[in-house]
């Protein structure tokens, strides 16, 4: 089917192979954008959870308010591992068996949130319900800090030697620069997901999620500026795309704005449009990120010929083309479902019998 | 301990500790579909008391199948880097689709599954069931595919890359409909998702068993048992079929593994007999303590009881699989198989002359059938993957051109150290243990708790009709967890 002639002529004659390997790029931004979005106030509602619900109810309210979304937003994560793994497999392999030690752990976070949330409400033992409490807030915790790392790390290039064999430790990825990349996405995961919270909440508690935001907008504003000094000055190469397609400046500008936007939305009383800031700064930060990066997949500090890049990762034109026409045929299916589903759950969060 | 024993064993780990949920998870999911169909169509609340029931249950597996498939998808690129890039261009399009197409199904609708009892229509609720139940079914689809690919690889072509200065090969894809259809995915996916069902059939037969015999929620037990008990056996039968398909291709596609399964060793030109059980010695080339049945194996491998199968001897030794393991995993299967279809054509013969609950033992059978279920789903598994070795992508013929395949003990990750990989294993040892303990628990609570009574439910709908839902949680902490309509049952 993928074969039929129609479909041979506008694969060769439109779209070259290089230009497939661009669009699967982008894709695959798409694929890790929607990720840090969604699951971006999941983790953050999950950091801030012990500090805001002050009693059983409230920490149930602020489990349920991501209680039906959760686990649809991790799909993300999985699907992008999966195009990855098809697009550039090259990639895949050398990224996760790199970042061995730290992704298990990752891992561990993500199983400890899905089984706090599931498992939480389940008993009243009030011994049972702290430990579950205390897994959601570490995991969502831990799991955003090396969401950073591993940021950090593939921004500022690893070391990785001659056929994609990775010749660091785990010790060589956690120094400063990925830490304090993994300290913005920490802080930006909580910003978002206080607004998220905002939203869903009501009275006292709203209230208490108030107080936390314009603290939290200050702490992710320092780290921010910090981060963008300190990739100046530790990954020189960042900006080369920048100055290459001076356009792209628009991107860094915008996000400028769109930071300064958030308090501005909270002050006015228009939370869903903070919220919407707030997602915009993720989006823009994740597009600076692959610009920066573009066209490497996994940089090498040894030597610029070990670098992984899209070209030398990815995986045939015939694979690229046949996962197009998958992801044309998927794409619209997923986000019909997803749009049904938050319309659903759409509104303050309420406990009723089926809750966690 | 090498990195390779230690890789292995750490993907048999995690892979079979996975394969505890999804079958149930798919099994229930048909269960709960039909009961939540029943009470459509009826509006007898007793159906719908069973199907928010099993949505109970349900969640919580479902959750257990969520948590540890997150970690498959990543263990390729963590422990089989080199295999990863071989294979890339072909399975990884199997694994992206199965996100795209089976778990954003899955995981949405299952929202609406849980929590939208009181807050969609019923047909908006069985909609979303029945997509929540294919979602579970597509996800199968592809990996099994993807699984069937590397054991019988069809539509691709091996390339050499020039990798600094090094050629390094790769399959990738020529025909993307030969790859999906290749020459075992629809007889091993039929077979695994008929195990599947089976395991569901026999979970919700178990559990209403045990309420039948205890005297408890009976309204609700006996309706779900005339589903469950007539497809218990169904697909009992079902599973022996499809197996016996399996097994018949096993001959031209994969020998090597028949062999061991059978513990064939020596082709003779006599007809080939079938062990029905033994403890076959490779060293010795001979199977130990053993019955069997002569010319059976060549009548069930070409219904013809005269032609005789090939035996391990035909393939050189360096290709092998172990085979004890297989023998003992496959006999182990089709023995489960086959009490199954025996205690379930019972269990039925009784139901319909309507004294099956008189029959104690038969009950108790009954009960303990999920355990067979799951250990012939994981023993099936076990046969499959162990009787493909030492290959981790087979070697093929491709239009006429032999293809290279790869060895499991090559498809390792380079970089990653037998530390590294040890000290992952003892820390899911540890979660997966604590893990496994908390779902026994929590399962065990829900089955004990058990549905709320047509009655109980009926005054809940009242309740949430009226808008007076705050007795119902304040009162009761969570209802999810103890059912809905009744007090501190812990
Ligand atoms: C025959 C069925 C089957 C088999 C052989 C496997 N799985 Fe699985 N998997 C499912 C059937 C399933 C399921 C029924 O769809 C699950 C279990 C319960 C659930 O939540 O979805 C699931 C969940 C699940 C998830 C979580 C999806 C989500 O977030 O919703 C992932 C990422 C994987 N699996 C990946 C894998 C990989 C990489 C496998 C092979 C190595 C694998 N599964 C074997
Ligand atoms: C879900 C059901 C599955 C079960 C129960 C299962 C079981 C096993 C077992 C027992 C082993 C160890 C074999 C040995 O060490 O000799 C193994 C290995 C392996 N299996 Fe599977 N498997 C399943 C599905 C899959 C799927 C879907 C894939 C790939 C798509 C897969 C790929 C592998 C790989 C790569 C190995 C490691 C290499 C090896 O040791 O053979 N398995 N599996
Ligand atoms: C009763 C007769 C049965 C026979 C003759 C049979 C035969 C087989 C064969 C030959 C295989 C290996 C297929 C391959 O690797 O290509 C297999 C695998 C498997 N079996 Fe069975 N089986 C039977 C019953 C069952 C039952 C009752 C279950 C579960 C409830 C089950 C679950 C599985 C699973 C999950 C696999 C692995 C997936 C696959 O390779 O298809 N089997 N079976």
């Amino acid at each position: 089917m993928f074969s039929l002639g129609y479909f041979e002529w506008f694969n060769h004659q439109l779209l070259s192979y290089d230009t497939l390997t661009h669009i699967w790029f982008l894709l695959l931004g798409v694929l890790i954008t929607g990720y840090a979005i969604l699951d971006g106030f999941d983790l953050g509602v999950g950091m801030l959870h012990p500090f805001i619900a002050k009693d059983d109810r409230e920490r149930r309210l602020v489990m349920n308010s991501i209680g039906p979304l959760w686990d649809g937003n991790e799909v993300w994560l999985v699907t992008f591992g999966g195009a990855l793994f098809a697009a550039f497999p090259n990639a895949y392999a050398t990224v996760f068996s790199s970042f061995y030690t730290a992704f298990f752990l990752l891992l561990t976070c993500l199983i400890g949130r899905a089984v706090s949330l599931e498992f939480r409400s389940k008993v009243h033992e009030p011994v049972w319900r702290r430990f579950w409490d205390f897994g959601f807030f570490l995991s969502s915790f831990t799991a955003a800090l090396l969401l950073g790392i591993a940021g950090g790390n593939i921004m500022a290039g690893m070391e990785l030697g001659a056929k994609f064999h990775y010749e660091g430790s785990l010790l060589s990825q956690v120094y400063w620069y990925p830490l304090l990349v993994g300290a913005m996405t920490t802080s930006l995961f909580a910003l978002h997901g206080a607004i998220y919270l905002y939203l869903k909440t009501e009275d006292e508690l709203q209230a208490r999620v108030k107080r936390v935001i314009l603290p939290l907008f200050f702490v992710f504003c320092g780290v921010y500026t910090v981060v963008s000094i300190a990739t100046w000055w530790h990954v020189p190469h960042a900006t080369d795309n920048l100055f290459s397609a001076p356009m792209l400046w628009i991107v860094p500008v915008l996000n400028f704005f769109a930071v300064l936007n958030i308090p501005r939305a909270m002050h006015l009383g228009r939370p869903g449009y903070a919220f919407f800031t707030s997602t915009m700064v993720i989006a823009a930060l994740a597009c600076l990120f692959s610009v920066a990066i573009f066209p490497n997949l996994m940089l090498s500090n040894l030597a610029d010929e070990y670098t992984i890049t899209i070209y030398n990762g990815r995986s045939s034109h015939q694979t690229l083309w046949t996962m197009l026409v998958i992801a044309i045929i998927g794409i619209p299916c997923v986000l019909s479902y997803t749009v049904v589903i938050y319309w659903i759950f759409r509104g303050k969060v309420q406990l009723d019998p089926n809750s966690y | 301990m090498d990195v390779e024993i230690l890789s292995r064993l750490q993907f048999a780990g995690t892979i079979m500790f996975h394969y505890l949920f999804p079958p149930l998870s798919i099994g229930l999911g048909l269960q709960l579909f039909l009961c939540e169909l029943m009470y459509f169509r009826t509006r007898d609340l007793a159906w719908e008391a069973a199907a928010r029931f099993w949505t109970r249950v349900f969640a919580v597996n479902f959750a257990m199948g969520v948590a540890t498939g997150i970690v498959m998808e990543f263990e390729f690129g963590t422990n089989w880097a080199v295999y990863s890039r071989f294979v890339g261009d072909v399975f990884g399009s199997a694994l992206a689709a199965e996100g795209i197409f089976a778990f954003f199904l899955e995981s949405g609708f299952l929202a609406v599954l849980v929590f939208g009892w009181d807050r969609v229509g019923p047909k908006m609720h069985l909609f979303s069931t029945l997509m929540v139940f294919l979602g579970s079914m597509f996800s199968a689809v592809w990996i099994v595919v993807a699984n069937s690919w590397q054991q019988t690889p069809a539509g691709y072509h091996v390339v050499f890359h020039d990798v600094q200065g090094e050629l390094m090969p790769r399959a990738e894809i020529t025909d993307f409909w030969a790859m999906v259809f290749n020459p075992s995915s629809v007889d091993r996916l039929t077979h695994t998702l008929i195990g599947a069902l089976v395991l569901g059939a026999f979970f919700v037969a178990s559990v209403c068993s045990f309420y039948l015999l205890k005297g408890k929620h009976e309204e609700v037990a006996r309706r779900c048992m005339k589903i469950a008990l007539p497809s218990a056996l169904l697909f009992s039968l079902a599973a022996a079929m499809s197996g016996h398909d399996s097994a018949q291709k096993l001959v031209e596609t994969q020998p090597a593994k028949l062999a061991a399964m059978e513990a064939h060793f020596e082709t003779t030109d006599q007809p080939t007999g079938l062990w029905l059980f033994g403890w076959p010695d490779t060293a010795s080339e001979t199977v130990k303590f053993g019955v069997q049945v002569p010319a059976m194996l060549s009548f069930m491998v070409y219904n013809d009881p005269a032609r005789p199968v090939p035996g391990m001897d035909q393939i050189p030794i360096d290709e092998r699989p172990p085979v004890w393991l297989p023998f003992q995993t496959f006999h182990l299967m089709v023995g489960l198989g086959t009490l199954m279809i025996l205690v379930s054509a019972t269990a039925c013969w009784f139901w319909f002359r309507g004294n099956l609950i008189e029959k104690r033992k038969l009950m108790w059978a009954i009960i303990v059938m999920p355990l067979a279920a799951m250990t012939a789903n994981q023993a099936g598994w076990i046969t499959a993957e162990v009787g493909r070795q030492p290959w981790i992508v087979y070697p093929s013929t491709q239009d006429g051109v032999e293809m290279m395949g790869l060895k499991t003990a090559d498809g390792l990750s380079e970089s990653v150290t037998a530390e590294q990989v040890l000290s992952s294993i003892i820390l899911f040892a540890v979660i997966y243990s604590l893990l496994f303990a908390v779902w026994i628990f929590v399962l065990n609570n829900k089955i004990q708790h058990g549905p709320e009574s047509p009655q109980e439910l009926a005054e809940y709908k009242a309740k949430i009709g009226k808008g007076d839902m705050a007795d119902l949680i304040e009162h009761r902490g969570t209802s999810r967890g103890h059912g809905m309509m009744d007090e501190g049952v812990l």
